[in-house]
């Protein structure tokens, strides 16, 4: 398949079952709402090394939010609920209850409650209040501004994580450029992050190492330095390959999420230096969705 | 199906106990059974259809006609269905309800859905003291479920609540939020002597400034978060509290009583 001079390939991306929830950050404006997101959402690109991944999936109007003031709505991912309990709690912990006016509300629901608020209200030494307002628990911790307002749970729920594709182009500026572009429109998706830096991961990994402590490393066939020592999946007029990688509530969601990216950046096409899109798999037997490039753009 | 309504056909002279004319009690009762049945008048029985006619066969809602008084218990333990009462109901309407609607369309007496565990009264009139609260020697008064007065409440309004909502649109009397152990109680009106007396955790919300005891202290002027919420709660209420005029979230908060273990706090409207 070529799409205005761009090679789809006859590839698949493979994704994982995770659990993920959602939450909401509210604060005084959006400025302080972002700023506790982007802390609670920080350092946590891949579970490899992140204990989850998170990503803040947009900004909602004070309309949208419980409070009646702007807030974000962030996503996180984890391999097991454990983990995201875990992973949820330290970070409104240390991201959300330590930010100025901050709020936290439950954002998506589900027959699996797990902590947001609820352990957290022990900072309140005593001096804590709960609510149960509309059927929901709150509770309402004195700090030091005033008052830390936290749901005490928000819902776990099934989901994918690793969906992607990869962008190779002719130059690294181009593959960033089109990878910019892709992500400005999957942005508009809901349900989905991208957790790397501004969505966007340079270093896609293979399973294995030639170092024994190290399960994953460089995913040498596209790597556009090695193309000549190297099993190389590259044609030599391709100078950098860059990877998107798509965590979403379903696999549907991680569909629309790769289709509009994938066409954004089959928009900048050929004449911009992209030559082609792939994807990431370990041969299909490891994760159980399945997302064939070619029939995502059909 | 039409709402089973029984009309009251004269005013007995004795107290009635209406307990057994519950939704959830009279499920699957035709009305022959329904007017077989006997209830409690002062040291006597009587059955249902001398005191009561009765139509309609909906026994999810019941409307209870001519009422007075001394209908006492009416919806007591109520598990669901909807109650409407046109004229007064007695002592204890809507004691330990677990769910539900009751609606008063006149006045309601002492005790009205004490020990209430969840469920909705709205009382169109004025109601009596103990609303919400614990029956004598109980340490527990109402656990859930939310109460709409549109008149005037008696004295120690919901004495030991330990949880859910209490909303006046009137006064309250004395000792309101006596010995409460947690829940929220709003009033708009103006509140009696002995606010919170004992109080150890829960809400007071006023929207007048009351008298208050030695034993709350000024914690200063505060814009609460939950507010907004908690009236957001009311939206859908047929009431002053969801009027969007009636809606702040800057308050003067007050801790106490610090007699007691002191978390409570009265919050007033400023």
């Amino acid at each position: 398949m070529i799409i205005n001079g761009v090679t789809i390939d006859a590839t698949f991306a493979e994704a994982f079952p995770m659990k993920a929830t959602r939450a909401i950050i509210t604060a005084q404006n959006e400025k302080w709402a972002m700023i506790s997101a982007q802390a609670m959402t920080g350092f946590a690109t891949s579970v490899i090394a992140c204990g989850c991944e998170a990503g803040i999936e947009r900004t909602l109007s004070p309309e949208e939010t419980p409070d009646g003031r702007p807030g974000v709505a962030i996503l996180i991912f984890a391999m097991g609920g454990k983990g995201l309990a875990k992973q949820l709690e330290t970070r409104a912990g240390q991201c959300v209850l330590t930010s100025p006016t901050s709020a936290l509300f439950a954002g998506i629901d589900s027959d699996k409650p797990i902590p947001l608020g609820k352990n957290l209200r022990y900072f309140g030494d005593g001096f804590q209040i709960s609510k149960l307002i509309g059927g929901k628990r709150y509770w309402r911790v004195p700090v030091m501004d005033g008052e830390f307002l936290t749901e005490a749970t928000t819902g776990q729920v099934d989901a994918v994580g690793g969906g992607n594709f990869l962008v190779l182009a002719q130059s690294q500026p181009q593959a960033l450029a089109a990878c910019e572009a892709a992500i400005e429109e999957m942005r508009k998706i809901p349900n989905v992050i991208m957790p790397f830096p501004g969505g966007v991961v340079r270093s896609g990994s293979k399973v294995g190492s030639k170092y024994k402590s190290l399960g994953a490393s460089t995913n040498d066939a596209f790597c556009p330095t090695l193309k000549g020592i190297t099993k190389t999946d590259l044609s030599a007029d391709i100078e950098s390959v860059m990877e998107i990688v798509i965590d979403g509530l379903t696999k549907e969601d991680i569909d629309k999420a790769m289709r509009v990216g994938m066409q954004a950046v089959c928009a900048l096409g050929a004449k911009s230096g992209i030559k082609r899109i792939s994807a990431g798999n370990y041969g299909g037997k490891l994760g159980p969705f399945h997302f064939h490039l070619q029939e995502i753009l059909a | 199906m039409s709402a089973l309504t029984l009309t009251l056909k004269y005013q007995p002279a004795q107290r009635v106990d209406m307990s057994p004319l519950t939704c959830n009690k009279l499920n699957g009762l035709n009305q022959a059974e329904i007017a077989a049945l006997t209830l409690q008048n002062g040291k006597a029985k009587i059955r249902v259809a001398e005191l009561f006619e009765i139509s309609g066969d909906d026994s999810q809602n019941i409307v209870i006609k001519n009422s007075f008084e001394k209908l006492d218990f009416i919806g007591k333990e109520l598990d669901g269905g909807n109650i409407t009462i046109e004229g007064d109901a007695g002592a204890y309407c809507g004691i330990s309800m677990k769910a539900g609607t009751i609606t008063v369309n006149g006045n309601a007496g002492i005790f009205a859905a004490c020990e209430m565990k969840k469920g909705f009264l709205t009382i169109n009139g004025n109601t009596g003291d103990f609303l919400g609260g614990a029956l004598p020697g109980n340490k527990m008064g109402m656990k859930g479920g939310m109460i709409l007065v549109k008149g005037n409440a008696g004295e120690r309004v919901g004495d030991h609540l330990r949880r859910g909502v209490i909303l006046i649109e009137g006064n309250a009397g004395d000792y309101c939020g006596s010995r409460m152990t947690a829940g929220t109680i709003a009033v708009m009106g103006q509140v009696g002597k002995h606010l919170g007396y004992a109080m150890r955790r829960g809400t007071l919300l006023l929207w007048q400034q009351p008298k208050l005891p030695a034993t709350f202290n000024d914690c200063g002027t505060h814009t609460l978060a939950f507010l907004p919420l908690l009236f957001a709660s009311f939206k859908s209420l047929n009431s002053k509290f969801a009027d969007s005029t009636a809606v702040f979230n800057r308050v003067q908060r007050f801790g106490g009583d610090m007699a007691e273990m002191g978390r409570g706090e009265v919050l007033v409207r400023i």
